[in-house]
């Protein structure tokens, strides 16, 4: 009997959650569906579908506060905010474009749980930073709630922080409430052309050191293609008030002269289509059966884990955001994905390595996430326990046994 | 304010304690006479003094390690401290336990301008660390008013804010890396100069976290460059409805300034007295806005924020010219402790967060308990985001003020989160707001957060008898009711 439980209220979450722990009938947790092939495949029988506790709530302009249900199209999100002039200024990014399935679908839930973010990320923070409470019906079937709808808030532990980027292993939310920032009056790319990666890795570094407040810097390698932007390029982004982006442009432009690089700059329209693409990782969409890591090491050590990889790996494929120190690399399918070759690469420098897209045979037998110290881990079970003690709710997910 | 009962096993032990802690801290580490100790027995929450049993201070995380294992094996309470500023009560010792004093942490490890991080020891004060960069034109964000004490393990533990936060958040959203030692002695990294977390976020998990679920041994910051121009505005107002109704009028343009603070009426003239900042001293509401950012921009929105003020009523409006005078503007706010220090024997600050729309409610609410309470009020708030420092002033050599004082205070509290608030913004719950949690959350909210803690903790040893009201043992919490077979199959929507 396999069933997909779809409630509309909290307490029918509770009740769904309550009879699995007295079942022992793990569920998959999913709110608009759209992730299912990222991590540890599950044996689940049965699936909770938090699409029917959807909509927004409440939402502020000028307390800067959102608040919805977790099925809320994250879409819907967006098209209120821009309507006010503001934004989710860490820029989820929508894993629809690498794993097929369709793009703009995503729920709010599925950007907080798997804690997303973009290109924008340097300077703004990930999900993690902007959730501000939730609601939540724990593994033991009680709805708790954690944070609240302001800002500054140090009450009891952070529980929104153990929320993003739990994938749904330690409670299923029906209820979020997030910050928005207003969005910038205008933007515009300045591009270096002609770069190698440790050159780009340097002026990446030197837009960041600088006081420009560049709030992105992305290299594609040549033959990487994004936005129409062609391979050979590093990007770096400079957003807000009209006459500021003006002056800190061309300040950035003298302060770049020195890398003998062709420069120009892109606008309004063609500078978001640019990092839509690098923030969706659409550069790496195409072929579609290439294995995509995302690895996060410092900035500097970007372009050093990319020379041990494709010296083993020589047809791995990858750009480089948030200064370099976001490599999105693609290696072809098959075998561990490279996932020894790439988590050596990482762990010598300090960082981590997650699998996003890969056959279910791979990810079967590959850890997704990047595997941690014995202490650490045995840590986070005990987390995961006190939440869920049963572990029914997307037992496996993450890590084998957890 | 009750704390737990000391151990009376415990305390027969001490001498034994005492000495199995000098073989693992030598020589001065280990204080255990009653004039050494007395400068541990507060934090800046002076009110509640307490003598801990022994006071180490360790001077590497290796003693670290090894204290807290002795401890964790013997049954023995720590209390980890920094530099002993927490305004809640956070390091106040327990007579039967270990205070843990980092102060011999003060070393910066590692400075990384092309990773644009610091590493430092936890007792490395939030200001050492802006000193440490600044010749390369670097700082770190968050800024407490008590920057030149408080540590920056402290500061973790209290996910501190300052002046700044609006723009550039607080600690949590500062900080890259941990170095940790759980309550076992087991030292662990989260995080390191790389982005997110590569499994639950603990990092997030344990700012914040009070003490109570591991020490902090290193931290891992990140540093901005220096903005390259600042200037502020000082805004006056008739009322402080029009103050807020400004602030909310600035964002809603689409500005978030570097900083916004607002003083009423009470706040602005202790602080003229005190300092002669040229406050408006006839205004209800004060507001200082200060713009950061390349020069074209501030002073565009320098403009922007003008307009805006004159629109929502501002009767007196200056504009920093130099560097001087933005100080100069700053000068009374920087000061509002001290200043109201100087009309009053004593004061104590609370620290509530409201939805900022709800300022002017708040603010008649605090005029009629001061009335009933007998008590004067100050008021400093961080404009921006809501969050409140009522002041509010009192002499405890008066018999029964010191309780008056505590149920206004009390009483503000709860009436920021019958608002939509919570109860502290940065200062910590510690033992201060501990009993007031009920305010906030229910009882299974607080039982889910003490499961949290058992998983760190589960013989409850880390700095116990704060931020909970109630203790529990770990058993108890895991307890779970299973009906096995006996649910029926859930009534929702399925297919
Ligand atoms: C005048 C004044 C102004 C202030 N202004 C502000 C302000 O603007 N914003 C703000 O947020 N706060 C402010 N504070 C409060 C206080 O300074 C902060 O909470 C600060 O972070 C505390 O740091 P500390 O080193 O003094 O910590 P302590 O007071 O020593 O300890 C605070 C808590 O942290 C724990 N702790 C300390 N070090 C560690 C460690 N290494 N590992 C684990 N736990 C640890 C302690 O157990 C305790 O629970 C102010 C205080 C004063 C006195």
């Amino acid at each position: 009997m396999a069933d997909t439980f779809k409630p509309e209220t909290p307490e029918q979450v509770r009740d769904a959650i309550a009879w699995a722990v007295s079942e022992e009938a793990p569920l998959e947790i999913v709110a608009r569906a759209t992730k299912r092939a990222i991590g540890r495949p599950m044996q689940t029988a049965n699936t909770l579908d938090l699409s029917g506790l959807s909509g927004i709530g409440l939402y502020e302009a000028e307390e800067l506060i959102c608040q919805a249900g977790p099925g809320t199209p994250l879409a819907d999100i967006e098209a209120v905010l821009k309507a006010q002039n503001q934004r989710l200024a860490f820029e989820p990014m929508d894993l629809g474009v690498l794993l097929g399935g369709g793009e703009g679908r995503q729920s709010i839930a599925g950007v907080f749980a798997c804690n997303l973010a973009g290109p924008r990320r340097i300077k703004d923070g990930a999900a993690r930073d902007h959730l501000l409470g939730f609601t939540a019906v724990t593994g033991r079937g009680e709805i708790v709630k954690s944070g609240g709808r302001v800002v500054k808030n140090v009450t009891g532990y952070d529980l929104s922080k153990l929320v993003c980027g739990s994938w749904g292993t330690l409670a299923a939310l029906t209820d979020l409430t997030f910050k928005v920032l207003p969005a910038p009056e205008t933007e515009t790319t300045v591009l270096l052309h002609g770069l190698d990666d440790a050159m780009a890795a340097t002026a990446m570094i030197a837009a960041m050191g600088s006081a420009h407040d560049v709030s992105s810097a992305a290299h594609l390698p040549a033959g990487i293609a994004a936005g129409g932007v062609s391979g050979g390029a590093t990007v770096l982004r400079v957003e807000g008030f009209a006459p500021s982006v003006v002056a800190r442009v061309d300040a950035l432009k003298s302060e770049l002269a020195r890398f003998g690089a062709g420069i120009a700059t892109l606008d309004g329209e063609a500078s978001r289509a640019l990092w839509r693409d690098l923030r969706d990782a659409r550069p790496l969409a195409e072929p579609r059966d290439r294995a995509v890591w995302k690895l996060s090491v410092a900035p500097t050590a970007g372009p050093e884990v990319m020379v041990a990889i494709r010296n083993a790996v020589p047809e791995a494929a990858c750009f480089y955001d948030w200064a370099g120190g976001l490599v999105w690399l693609g290696v072809p399918p098959g075998g561990d994905a490279q996932a020894g070759i790439v988590r050596a690469a990482v762990d010598r420098v300090g960082g981590h390595a997650t699998l996003i897209r890969a056959a279910p045979e791979v990810r079967a037998s590959v850890d997704s996430f990047h595997p941690q110290p014995g202490p650490v881990a045995a840590l986070a079970k005990r987390v995961k326990e006190s939440f869920d003690p049963k572990g029914v709710l997307n037992p496996g997910r993450m890590t084998a046994g957890v | 304010m009750q704390m737990p009962e000391p151990d009376r096993d415990v305390l027969a032990r001490r001498s034994e304690i005492v000495a199995a802690l000098r073989e693992i801290v030598p020589g001065e580490g280990v204080i255990a006479d009653e004039r050494g100790m007395k400068p541990y027995e507060s934090d800046g929450l002076t009110a509640y003094r307490t003598l801990p049993m022994i006071v180490v201070l360790p001077e590497t995380v290796e003693q670290v390690a090894a204290v807290l294992k002795y401890c964790h094996a013997n049954g023995v309470k720590v209390v980890p401290r920094g530099s002993g500023t927490s305004l809640s009560g956070g390091a106040l010792p327990l007579a039967d336990g270990v205070l843990l004093g980092l102060g011999k942490f003060n070393r910066i490890l590692d400075i990384d301008f092309d990773n644009r991080t610091v590493t430092a020891q936890p007792g490395v004060t939030n200001l050492g660390i802006t000193t440490a960069v600044q010749h390369e034109g670097f700082y770190y964000a968050p800024d407490p008013s008590s920057q030149i004490a408080c540590s920056i393990g402290g500061n973790v533990a209290e996910n501190s804010g300052g002046v700044h936060c609006l723009k550039y958040g607080l600690t949590t959203n500062n900080i890259l890396g941990l170095e940790i030692v759980t309550v076992e002695g087991e030292v662990m990294r989260l995080g390191g100069k790389h982005l997110d977390s590569e499994g639950y976020d603990l990092m997030g998990l344990l700012t914040g976290s009070e003490g109570l679920l591991a020490v902090v041994t290193e931290v891992t910051v990140r540093i901005l460059k220096k903005p390259a121009s600042l200037r502020a505005l000082l805004l006056g107002f008739p009322t402080s409805e029009e103050a807020g109704a400004c602030v909310a009028a600035i964002i809603g343009a689409g500005i978030i300034p570097g900083g916004m603070e607002m003083m009423d009426n009470p706040a602005i003239n202790a602080a003229e007295d005190f300092v002669n900042a040229g406050y408006p001293r006839d205004a209800g509401a004060l507001l200082i806005v200060e713009l950061d950012g390349p020069e074209v921009e501030v002073d565009t929105l320098i403009d922007r924020v003008r307009e805006i003020a004159e629109a929502n009523g501002s009767t007196n409006l200056r504009v920093s010219e130099s560097e001087e005078e933005r100080n100069a503007f700053w000068a009374g706010r920087k000061a509002a402790f001290p200043a109201v220090g100087r009309i009053s024997p004593d004061y104590m600050c609370m620290d509530g967060t409201i939805p900022r729309r709800q300022l002017p409610e708040i603010l008649t609410r605090m005029t009629r308990m001061s009335e009933k309470y007998g008590l004067r009020v100050a008021n400093v708030f961080h404009a921006g985001d809501g969050n409140l420092h009522p002041l509010i002033l009192f002499d405890a050599n008066q018999p029964g003020e010191l309780d008056r004082a505590e149920a206004f205070g009390a009483d503000i509290l709860k009436a920021c989160v019958e608002l939509g608030g919570v109860l502290t913004g940065e200062h910590g719950v510690g033992v201060e707001k501990r009993d007031l949690m009920p305010e906030m959350f229910s009882e299974i909210d607080l039982n889910q957060q003490m499961r949290v803690k058992c998983a760190w903790d589960p013989k409850g040893l880390l700095n116990p008898g704060k931020v909970f009201p109630t203790l529990h043992r770990c058993a108890e919490l895991g307890r779970m009711h299973v009906h096995r077979g006996q649910l029926p199959f859930p009534d929702i929507p399925r297919f």
